[in-house]
């Protein structure tokens, strides 16, 4: 009887440590208990060219975290891309002409979204769309500008 | 010369009627699993033989493999200037591979050669056919519990091998080398995706678990019931478990991350 009840006292034991040991994983380690934050509202922004910006990427304000993008889209008629930026409800007071940027964090980094606050008195609100929106620089064009430039200094003398 | 196309004829033959037995006796295991919600006490037995006895060694492996990804990342990664990402490697490696991998390698090592010679035995001494004399059904009785406590501690075994990893690599990473803690977690809880990485890891453990067991369980029941036959038997079981565990990691990565 006392043997029986060590073995299933330990066999608990181990199944408890498992399911912490997969809990620490889920919560600690994985992005869960970011996703669970679902809570903010969600705002569009219409970009000519997002560069190599993912879902999930971050949205920042003054290098503050403010939200994630939630969704990628493309627009057919307008040939732009739509992305879906998802501000969590704390930052409530960024002003309709605010300007949203792609920049790059580093020089091989991950693409982000900077929104610089415009001065306009309303703010945005859920379903909202940016208007003033500035385009990911793409390493080839920023190239191909500059050799055209150089081509262009060499033959004006 | 006609001798070799026998030889090699007799080999894929015995090979596929091996296979054949092995499909055979896994429905049988399934089967037979009801009967692990009328007697519950024999899979709580088989989970501590497997799994308890089990937690140790790998609690101890994934610590030290933990602190070797810790160290080696931190040279490879520093030559970049990215030591910040130490918590992103060592996590992404133990999350995706070595933690489902090395633990079925381990269970396969600890808990299938035991599994094997117990079974192997139990038939060479005619147990299992005094078993079915009594009328009770020694696939059921024995070989279920067993196979559903190994597909049921895996995975538990492999989370817990990963989480002490990152504690090791924390702790060398951190402790040791100086890794900026915060940085440390945030990237790694930035880059490991809940379902991508922890749930195909899961995943993944849990068709280690089912795939060694049954390896183990077969070449048990199949043993030649002599005491050379049983330990053929064993060794044959933790090298073809060992290889299985290896290729389906391979064709899993390539499903789930290709």
């Amino acid at each position: 009887m006392n043997s029986t009840r060590t073995l299933e006292l330990t066999v608990g034991i181990f199944i408890a440590i498992g399911i912490a040991a997969l809990f620490f994983l889920a919560m600690h380690v994985s992005n869960l208990s970011q996703l669970s934050q679902t809570t903010g509202y969600q705002v569009t922004a219409r970009f000519d060219n997002i560069g190599s910006l993912k879902v999930r990427a971050p949205v920042s304000m003054a290098g503050v975290r403010v939200g994630r993008v939630a969704a990628i889209n493309y627009d057919q008629t307008h040939y732009q891309a739509i992305v879906t930026l998802q501000i969590d409800t704390a930052y409530n007071r960024i002003p309709t002409d605010t300007f949203a940027n792609i920049f790059t964090a580093g020089l091989l980094g991950e693409q982000y979204i900077g929104l610089d606050p415009g001065s306009s008195e309303d703010y945005l609100a859920a379903g909202s769309q940016i208007e003033h929106t500035q385009s990911a620089l793409v390493l080839e064009q920023l190239i191909g500008q500059f050799l055209f430039n150089k081509a262009g200094e060499a033959t004006t003398p | 010369m006609i001798n070799r196309f026998i030889h090699l004829g007799h080999a894929g033959l015995s090979t596929i009627a091996s296979l054949g037995r092995a499909s055979l006796l896994l429905f049988a295991i399934i089967a037979g699993g009801l009967t692990l919600f009328i007697r519950p006490r024999l899979l709580i037995a088989q989970l501590f033989n497997i799994g308890v006895l089990s937690l140790l060694i790998v609690a101890v492996s994934g610590l030290f493999v933990g602190m070797v990804l810790g160290l080696q990342g931190f040279t490879i990664l520093s030559q970049f200037g990215a030591a910040q990402s130490l918590g992103v490697m060592v996590a992404a490696s133990l999350v995706r591979e070595l933690g489902p991998v090395v633990t079925a390698l381990l269970v396969a090592g600890r808990a299938g050669s035991a599994l094997t010679a117990e079974i192997g035995l139990m038939k060479s001494t005619e147990q299992l056919a005094a078993l079915e004399l009594m009328a009770v059904d020694p696939i059921q009785r024995i070989l279920t519990p067993r196979f559903f406590a190994g597909v049921l501690a895996m995975p538990l075994l492999a989370a817990l091998f990963s989480a002490v990893g990152i504690m090791g690599g924390y702790l060398v990473g951190v402790g040791l080398l100086g890794v900026d803690d915060g940085a440390f977690w945030s990237q790694m809880q930035d880059k490991i995706d809940f379902y991508d990485d922890i749930i195909n890891g899961v995943i993944k453990s849990i068709v280690f678990g089912w795939v060694v067991t049954w390896i183990a369980l077969f070449n048990g029941y199949d043993a030649i019931p002599t005491a050379a036959g049983v330990s053929r038997a064993t060794t044959r079981g933790v090298v073809t478990a060992a290889l299985a565990v290896l290729g389906l990691d391979f064709i899993l990565t390539a499903l789930m991350f290709g």
